[in-house]
């Protein structure tokens, strides 16, 4: 139950709407800091668009998402920072620094720079034709381009940012081998496999530091034998990194077996919200995915007098 | 017209044995439909001909044995081309791998600049003095000059993927910037720096253009593809009617009389016989050959100064995060780069080495207009660029020596005469000639002439990343 002891993202009143069509419609559930917690629901129930919020790529109609990288989200601190008009408040100044995010109110970089949120895509987004070791530097964008001093330094050759790129260089290593590419660190990475983009996809989120880790069905087009890989990484992230996974998914192989949390939407309502085990046991996510028995519908026209 | 053009002659699987005389018998039902064609189209246009007589009547020339010629011509050779699928080919592939860095030629690099900085004097031994001026002048610095507009361009379009129509505006700022500061400021406030004006005016002149960079680049940061490319369009066209029309400052259309370029102070030429650079150091020919082999190395030395930038700033994390963003913009933004710095880099970049090039065309012309800054030559840059492949340094310049080097070379097309007679006029034919030739390049290789990417770090082994997995960028 850390989601409601230490909650590392709150989601208060989430509402998305495009035009007519409300795809969220006031949602709101926190996300525990070290769970992997897993949104699922039936196709368009929403689950994407409330993804494409937390990480700015859409700006919600209204709601409030608060994200701590400092303790738990402490309601008094989201009230006042919410009641002045910045967009965080940082511990200290520092680049890199801890404090309490509004996601609502932030652009999608700044989402990854300083809160430190990364994603992964339902549609694989690498850049292909960069190697495979060029797409992990890419990921760690910021830090180089402070060491670079931007850009003047690593222009007259500095070697602060010599040490900066092989140290970063060092971090793409660690999660090549971990996800075992460290030998096609020099191809393309648009000439890889299905299965090896779909990792490569996630080391590369994992080199920018998160300390949440939104993936987009991550096991979508892989075989009994990745998926179970990926059920192995996924956990080494949470124990090993200090990194929260929130994660969409359409397998339940890999939703009952890894996950701490389970949230179901349908229609952009949330309908079931906790354990996986009380999650799959709740009548109303059995009648999402499922529908109901044939009876039921009958008794439900009698009332509805058909 | 393609009748019957199965496409068996690109087929990859082996033709099918059959004998020589039914491959002619088909070969020759295949091209009879061409010939007709082709004469159909002779028959207006070349076989009926109007010509004016010398008491200015008009007269009908029929021309039978052209037009027999010519589709005699295109019979044969659409019979052979399809005849010829049919002999035994040599396994070699059919076109010359240009991939010549995936190839591991790294020699390349360095024999081209040796071969560029003797240029001037290999042409002064093989052409004399007088004869040197065209190869130095004409080719030389001129294909430098585009050279250096394609490396500038090559950064917006081919690293950060940003479709630029309208590069010839920063050209065009660089060239006003010497001309308004070395002919109307410094004469007017520090008449002493005159000699140095063209040093002077060339740093501003990089971070004028930097600053107009920056300036367009703002209002498009939201816009993608064809979008993009008409507002650069527009954003070209408004600098160069700004260029006419403010008369007070740019003198119109009349254009700018700017002051020459000097040898760090020293004149090449002086009018009341003061000391000049040939008469201090004693060398021998004009002043004018003086003046074109300084230019020449002048205009090497910044394309290579670009050339050096730009390769250390693709190892920088702004070069990678440009191309990461003609990658995927989606994913930059999900990774934390901040895509609007990115965009405003990329112009800035782009422009400063257009702005550059465009003082030193001002310094060497002697004169700039807007008639030198039309959409045709933000066309032909864009053209280098895109010829040469996107994002590589050697390929761009190989196409802008074709490309620059090919117009001036077509020039010279007298030859032609003793084919099609005394009244055939070549120079009409050149930009024909040029532009057929684009097309038969691009069908040669759609993606340039080095579509190869070198990557910017590497881990166990260099090797070049097939064009085929870049992106061109959406915009």
């Amino acid at each position: 139950m850390r989601w409601l002891s230490d909650p590392l993202l709150v989601v208060e009143g989430l509402t998305m709407r495009f035009g007519g069509l409300v795809a969220v419609r006031d949602l709101s559930f926190s996300v525990g800091r070290g769970d992997i917690t897993a949104l699922i629901g039936p196709n368009g129930a929403g689950k994407t668009t409330v993804f494409n919020c937390i990480t700015g790529f859409y700006k919600p109609t209204s709601g409030l998402m608060a994200l701590s990288t400092d303790g738990a989200v402490d309601p008094d601190a989201v009230a006042a920072l919410t009641a002045s008009s910045r967009r965080y408040a940082l511990r200290e100044d520092a680049p890199d620094a801890d404090g309490l995010f509004l996601l609502e109110r932030m652009p999608d970089f700044e989402i990854a720079q300083k809160a430190h949120v990364a994603r992964t895509f339902q549609n694989i987004r690498l850049f292909p034709g960069m190697t495979v070791l060029e797409n992990l530097i890419v990921a760690q964008h910021n830090r180089l381009m402070r060491a670079s001093g931007w850009s003047l330094l690593g222009l007259v050759g500095a070697a602060s940012y010599r040490d900066a790129e092989r140290e970063a260089v060092e971090r793409a290593c660690f999660w090549l081998d971990r996800i075992g590419l460290l030998a096609r660190a020099d191809d393309a990475a648009g000439s890889l496999p299905y299965g090896d983009q779909r990792r490569l996809e996630i080391a590369r989120a994992m080199c920018t530091g998160p300390v949440l880790l939104c993936l987009d069905e991550p096991a979508a087009g892989l075989n009994p034998k990745e998926t179970a890989a990926l059920n192995g990484l996924l956990r080494a992230i949470r124990d090993e990194h200090a990194t929260s996974i929130l994660l969409i998914e359409h397998d339940m192989s890999v939703v009952m077996e890894i996950s701490d949390h389970v949230i179901v939407i349908e229609y952009g309502l949330r309908i079931s919200d906790g354990t996986p085990d009380s999650v799959s046991n709740d009548p109303k996510v059995v009648a999402a995915y499922l529908g109901v028995e044939d009876d039921e519908v009958a008794i439900a026209e009698a009332e509805a007098g058909l | 017209m393609s009748a019957g053009g199965n496409g068996s002659t690109r087929s990859t699987l082996p033709p099918e044995p059959v004998s020589m005389r039914e491959a002619a018998r088909k070969a020759a039902r295949d091209a009879l439909p061409w010939a007709l064609v082709t004469l159909g189209l002779c028959f207006p246009i070349i076989l009926l001909r109007t010509e004016q007589d010398l008491s200015n009547r008009i007269v009908l020339n029929v021309r039978p044995f052209l037009t027999l010629g010519l589709v005699l011509a295109v019979f044969l050779g659409r019979f052979l081309w399809l005849l010829a699928a049919h002999l035994p080919r040599p396994k070699a592939p059919a076109f010359p791998r240009l991939d010549l860095a995936a190839n591991g030629a790294r020699w390349f690099p360095y024999v081209g600049l040796a071969a560029l900085f003797l240029f001037p004097f290999l042409s002064l031994a093989l052409a004399g003095p007088s004869g040197a001026i065209k190869w130095v002048d004409n080719f030389g610095v001129q294909i430098l000059i585009y050279v250096m507009l394609g490396w500038g361009l090559n950064i917006v379009v081919g690293l950060a993927g940003l479709l630029d129509l309208g590069y010839v505006a920063f050209y065009a700022v660089g060239a006003y910037t010497y001309a308004i500061i070395a002919t109307y400021v410094i004469p007017a406030t520090l008449p002493v720096l005159g000699p140095w004006a063209f040093w002077i005016c060339l740093p501003l002149a990089g971070l004028l253009a930097a600053l107009w960079g920056v300036i367009l680049g703002f209002p498009v940061l939201r816009l993608r593809g064809d979008y993009l490319a008409i507002v650069t369009l527009a954003f070209g066209e408004i600098i160069r009617l700004v260029l006419i029309n403010w008369v007070a400052l740019t003198n119109g259309p009349s254009g700018i009389q700017t002051p020459r370029i000097t040898f760090f102070g020293l004149p090449f030429t002086s009018p009341n016989g003061g000391t000049t650079v040939g008469s201090l150091l004693g060398l021998p020919g004009t002043p004018t050959v003086h003046r074109s082999i300084f230019l020449y190395y002048v205009i090497l030395a910044l394309a290579l100064l670009v050339a050096a930038v730009t390769q250390r700033m693709r190892r920088l994390p702004v070069g990678r995060a440009w191309e990461a963003l003609r990658e995927d913009e989606i994913a930059c933004r999900s990774l934390g780069l901040n895509t609007v710095n990115t965009k405003l880099t990329a112009f800035a970049m782009g422009a400063l080495f257009g702005g550059l090039a465009g003082a030193f065309f001002g310094a060497r012309q002697g004169f700039v207009s807007p008639k030198s800054f039309e959409f045709l030559e933000s066309a032909t840059i864009l053209a280098i660029v895109v010829l040469g492949g996107m994002g590589s340094l050697v390929g761009v310049a190989i196409a802008a020596i074709v490309v620059i080097g090919g117009i001036e070379l077509l020039r010279e097309l007298d030859w032609m005469k003793s084919i099609f007679g005394e009244d055939f006029d070549p120079g009409q034919y050149r930009m024909l000639i040029f532009g057929l030739a684009m097309v038969v390049v691009m069908i040669w290789r759609p993606r340039g002439l080095m579509s190869a990417r070198q990557p910017s770090i590497v881990l166990h082994d260099g090797k070049a990343i097939a064009g085929a997995h870049v992106k061109e960028g959406h915009g």
